[in-house]
């Protein structure tokens, strides 16, 4: 929970937001469990408990928590989406068991192993596909991840914000080499993203 | 006749035989919902020393304990005895136990059924426990993603394993399923209407209509992906048509109302022990039952919340988004009920109370971090990782076990007739719930830092090494607590500590009955008019024993007896005589498993042989029921007389048939399903050749499944006014002959079935409508033999309206075949 990239960094938001919801929600539920076992006089009527419990509490509370999270979820998804940008960098990204390779638009003759090439401060469309069994391209630090799945191209939409080296992790089991099975992500900056792009090595 | 008198008399007709010889013939719902409870307790101990083993092996970074291979088949077989042989069966086994007692009768539908499901159970599930220690069990996560679990990637006989084991025990959930619906529906106390049943019983119900709906996509699933590993029918290879999302959208069709399936249950036992602890009623019960409804409806609109990364547009994320956050509505609605039960009441600490608050505790954890993933850019990060697995376990665990040890605690007097003499089950609970929570919170922790399921080991750099360690040592203190449980058990199984009746005064009907429970239940039916039975009335165990109730004088020539209700209304229907003690169902689940043992080890000369068999067993099965002359009337008592359950157009097999072909159309709709999915999203369509189509076929193939339905109805109506029905039955079998074999051209006609999964999709579609040719064929084949031998008359009728369900599901499926092959080739 390091963020260290746009996407990254709106989801970690999302997370500290549900993550506090759910411990006031969590220490409500756990206060009207308790206070249950309290000595109490007369009873009220069963209607009057259906009302308070199963209708304000059990219909109307979580349908509003959840419309208002359903909202916000949905607004950062849309956010997420690899849309038209002019500034966008696309790559491909395949996989198979246990490597990647990575191949870049600007420079379609160049591929790269097991490292991919962005340049930072700029959004990077990762077009990920499989040529074997179903993978998963993620970086944690940049991003959510997306299924490499054979026979189909998924898109995600990845950002760094600073240079920087990011580790990148396969995420859908794929038998025996899966617990290795990891690859890079090096962010230049705008020099060394050219660089890369003019000469031939790595 | 005294109580002891009629006790003596009911037992020798309702016992099982003694010793173990018994296992193998008995029938009886109580001895086989005992052996169906101990057979899952002891399979969640085989998954819960997996466990450990996981646990040992993730405790220290570099871990040398366990090489990949063997990890990956410890993990998969974690998972899936966990769901298949644990908790759906524990399900099975509580129902099977419970039902008739709180419906206050005296067996269930179908007897030699329940007997036949257990035997598939225990027989599948040995095939996968011999793979384990033969090492070569599963090994491709309890999810089994295609093309991982393909052919050309895990060649092995591993997943083959996996595939045959569970659609084997997968009988056994839909025969259970099949049972506790008709069950429900129909074998209850005279006057008890749908609104007047324990909560549990509907709970049991929408589980069970669940299950007929849900489990057949994963059948389907498995049975393609056998298909295409042993006979190389492409459906989940990308670059010959098929599509590995098939099988994604196919399992999770199953697994996500799966956790509802596990989840209800548990939810009825609470929705049952709660408000016993509390002493007093369940608050909303009609509320209840609406939101256990529309949670039903709900799990199946969201299983693609598995799917949020597989690049599924983000506006259809969205849509599944909302249906995943809105299921945790009608989940809340039951939460604050009971909660509301509790400040209605005065709840005490005792010790299924203390399980039940470890469900609140658990359960509300869980449910929170499941709208968390619920929500898709959440979801993106968190899939695949330690979080998703510490989120299904409080869900699972929470929802799921916590309940069931409340339950196993309430009713273990009921089991044994004995109190708890040494008060371990405290120390249990606590070691249980501080173990399980140490374990599991530290695992969402560990996620969030990155790790992903299903690594066999880490790094010391990765910074993980604590929070495992921390998260080992949780998990061995929860597995102390179980062993506490399992000693407690045993202790109380063998201490002969008399408990007194209804230990818990509690009002439901299964309190009305000595413990532990006789072989026949009640030795009269009560006459229900309240939710409470035992609260109106406190003395009804002795009324009943003394044969105050209904079908209090045993019945005709000593067999046993029960009787049947209207659906809703619960007005007395038809009386019933079933079926005594036999080993036909353990036979018929010893052939079943030579069908499947057959297609496992590739000895496929066997194959034809083993379904024979079963055909002929199933022939015998149905021969014994029956008479050979027309019954009158039974008096049941109280003044009623009831028709028998063959003199009825009605009876128990025609709504056992008609819930089994539920499961059956959506097995088919779920094929359908499929072919439009291949058709429209997978890559390399359309095919390279479509099927070369034949008006002349097609137009043969309507008329006859035409004909065949309209035989069956003129050969009832014909039945009903003692004309000969002959003529009529030979027309049926001829339609159903001449469909079968324009179905069989289609299949010799297709084009290239291992070429494309176009071909391989319609081989598997005609394989279906032949199949159930031939089976409609053998039905009203044989129906035709009953008649032949006088089984049947004007008035025992019961037979022909079953044979008519069966040939108009065969017309239907006939004709969508046939139109499914045909057409496109018209069209282009």
């Amino acid at each position: 929970m390091a963020p260290a990239g746009p996407a990254a960094r709106s989801i970690a938001t999302l997370w500290w937001v549900m993550l506090i919801g759910a411990v006031l929600i969590f220490g409500l539920v756990m206060i009207l469990l308790g206070l249950s076992f309290r000595r109490r006089g007369a009873a009220a009527d069963e209607a009057r408990h259906i009302r308070v419990w199963i209708i304000s509490l059990g219909l109307a509370f979580p349908a509003a928590v959840l419309l208002l999270l359903l909202a916000y979820g949905l607004v950062i998804g849309e956010q997420l989406l690899p849309r038209n940008n002019p500034e966008a960098v696309s790559v491909q990204a395949e996989a198979r068991r246990w490597a990647w390779t990575f191949s870049y638009d600007a420079r379609p003759e160049r591929t790269t192993q097991n490292v991919l090439h962005i340049p930072a401060g700029r959004p990077v469309d990762v077009a990920v596909t499989s040529e074997d069994v179903i993978h998963s391209f993620w970086v944690p630090r940049l991003a959510g991840k997306i299924d490499a799945i054979p026979g189909h191209v998924n898109i995600l939409r990845i950002e760094a914000d600073q240079p920087g080296t990011y580790a990148g992790r396969s995420a859908e089991f794929s038998g025996g080499g899966y617990d290795g099975f990891s690859f890079t992500v090096i962010a230049h900056d705008a020099a060394g993203w050219d660089a890369f792009l003019m000469d031939g090595t790595e | 006749m005294s109580i002891l008198e009629r006790h003596r008399k009911l037992t020798a007709i309702w016992s099982s035989e003694p010793g173990f010889k018994g296992w193998f013939s008995t029938v009886n719902h109580t001895d086989l919902g005992r052996m169906f409870l101990v057979t899952a307790f002891f399979f969640f101990l085989v998954g819960g020393v997996l466990a450990m083993l996981i646990r040992a092996q993730l405790a220290t970074p570099d871990s040398a304990f366990m090489g990949p291979e063997i990890y990956n088949q410890v993990f998969t077989m974690h998972g899936t005895i966990m769901m298949f042989l644990f908790a759906i069966p524990m399900f099975e086994g509580l129902a099977i136990y419970l039902l008739p007692k709180l419906l206050g009768t005296r067996d269930l539908a179908f007897p030699r059924l329940t007997a036949y499901g257990y035997w598939c159970y225990v027989f599948g599930g040995t095939m996968l426990l011999v793979s384990m220690f033969l090492g070569i069990a599963p090994d491709g996560g309890w999810f089994m993603y295609p093309p991982l679990t393909g052919a050309i990637y895990s060649p092995g006989i591993n997943t083959d394993f996996w595939l045959i084991g569970i659609t084997f025990v997968e009988i056994s959930a839909i025969a259970a399923a099949v049972e506790i619906t008709v069950s429900v529906l129909k074998f209850r106390a005279p006057g008890m209407s749908l609104d007047k049943m324990p909560i549990f019983a509907w709970y049991a119900l929408v589980t069970a209509l669940m299950i007929l709906t849900g489990f057949p996509p994963l059948i389907l699933g498995s049975v393609l992906l056998e298909l295409e590993r042993a006979f190389g029918l492409p459906f989940f290879q990308a670059e010959l048509g098929g599509d590995s999302l098939l099988w994604q959208h196919l399992f999770w069709l199953f697994g996500h109302p799966e956790v509802y399936i596990i989840f209800l249950p548990a939810a009825g036992i609470i929705s049952t022990v709660l408000p016993v602890m509390c002493r007093t009623t369940l608050l909303g019960y009609g509320w209840i039952v609406a939101a256990i409804v529309a949670l039903a409806f709900l799990s199946f609109g969201l299983w693609v919340h598995h799917m949020f990364t597989t690049g599924i547009p983000h506006m259809g994320l969205a849509f599944f988004s909302a249906a995943s956050t809105l299921v945790a509505v009608p989940t809340g609605v039951q939460i604050f009920a009971w909660i509301g039960t509790m400040w209605k009441g005065r709840p005490e600490l005792r010790l299924p109370m203390l399980h039940i608050l470890g469900f609140f505790v658990t359960f509300v954890i869980g449910g929170l971090t499941g709208v968390m993933v619920a929500v898709v850019p959440f979801d993106w990060q968190a899939h695949d990782t330690a979080f998703i697995t510490a989120h299904l376990h409080y869900v699972l665990f929470g929802g799921f076990v916590f309940p069931i040890l409340a339950g196993l605690y309430y009713w273990l007097p009921h089991f044994t007739g004995r109190k708890r003499f040494f008060r371990l089950g405290e120390v249990a609970f606590a070691l249980i719930f501080t173990g399980f929570h140490v374990t599991f919170l530290a695992m969402h922790w560990v996620g969030l830092l990155g790790q992903r399921r299903r690594i066999s080991t880490y790094q010391a750099e990765d910074g993980w090494t604590a929070i495992n360690l921390i998260s080992s040592i949780g998990g061995f203190v929860l597995a102390i607590g179980i062993a506490i449980v399992v000693i407690e058990v045993a202790l109380h199984a063998v201490t002969a500590n008399r408990g007194k009746r209804n230990p818990w005064k509690a009002t439901t009907l299964e309190w009305a009955m000595m413990t532990p429970a006789p072989a026949y239940n009640f030795a009269s039916l009560p006459h229900i008019s309240s939710r409470e039975p035992l609260n109106d009335d406190p003395d009804l165990a002795v009324r009943l024993a003394r044969g105050e109730g209904y079908l209090g004088d045993s019945g005709p020539g000593g067999r046993r007896e029960t009787l049947t209700v209207n659906a809703s209304s619960g007005q007395p229907d038809y009386h019933v005589i079933y079926p005594g003690n036999t080993r036909l169902p353990v036979f018929m689940a010893a052939v079943t498993g030579l069908f499947f043992l057959s297609l496992l080890l590739k000895f496929y000369w066997i194959t034809p042989l083993a379904v024979s068999g079963v055909a002929f067993l199933a022939c015998r099965w149905v021969w014994t029921l029956g008479h050979r002359g027309d019954l009158p009337d039974q008096p049941v008592g109280h003044g009623v007389a009831l028709p028998n359950s063959i003199a009825v157009d009605h009876g128990s097999g025609w709504w056992g048939s008609l819930f089994l072909l539920t499961a059956n159309a959506t097995f088919f709709g779920s094929l359908l399903f499929g072919f439009a999915f291949l058709w429209t999203v997978a890559p390399g369509w359309p095919p390279p050749a479509l099927f070369e189509p034949s008006l002349l076929e097609m137009a043969a193939g309507l008329a006859a499944a035409a004909a065949s339905t309209a035989a069956i109805r003129r050969a009832i109506r014909a039945n009903r006014n003692g004309q000969t029905v002959m003529p009529s039955l030979v027309l049926a079998i001829a339609g159903a002959l001449v469909l079968g074999a324009v179905i069989g051209s289609l299949m010799l006609r297709t084009p290239g079935p291992s070429a494309h999964a176009y071909g391989a999709t319609l081989l598997v579609l005609g394989g279906y409508g032949l199949f159930h040719a031939a089976l409609g064929a053998l039905m009203a084949g044989f129906l035709a033999m009953r008649v032949r031998r006088g089984f049947t008359s004007p008035v025992r009728r019961a037979e022909f309206p079953i044979v008519r369900l069966w040939i108009d599901y065969l017309a239907v499926v006939g004709m969508l075949v046939l139109l499914a092959a045909h057409v496109p080739g018209f069209l282009t």
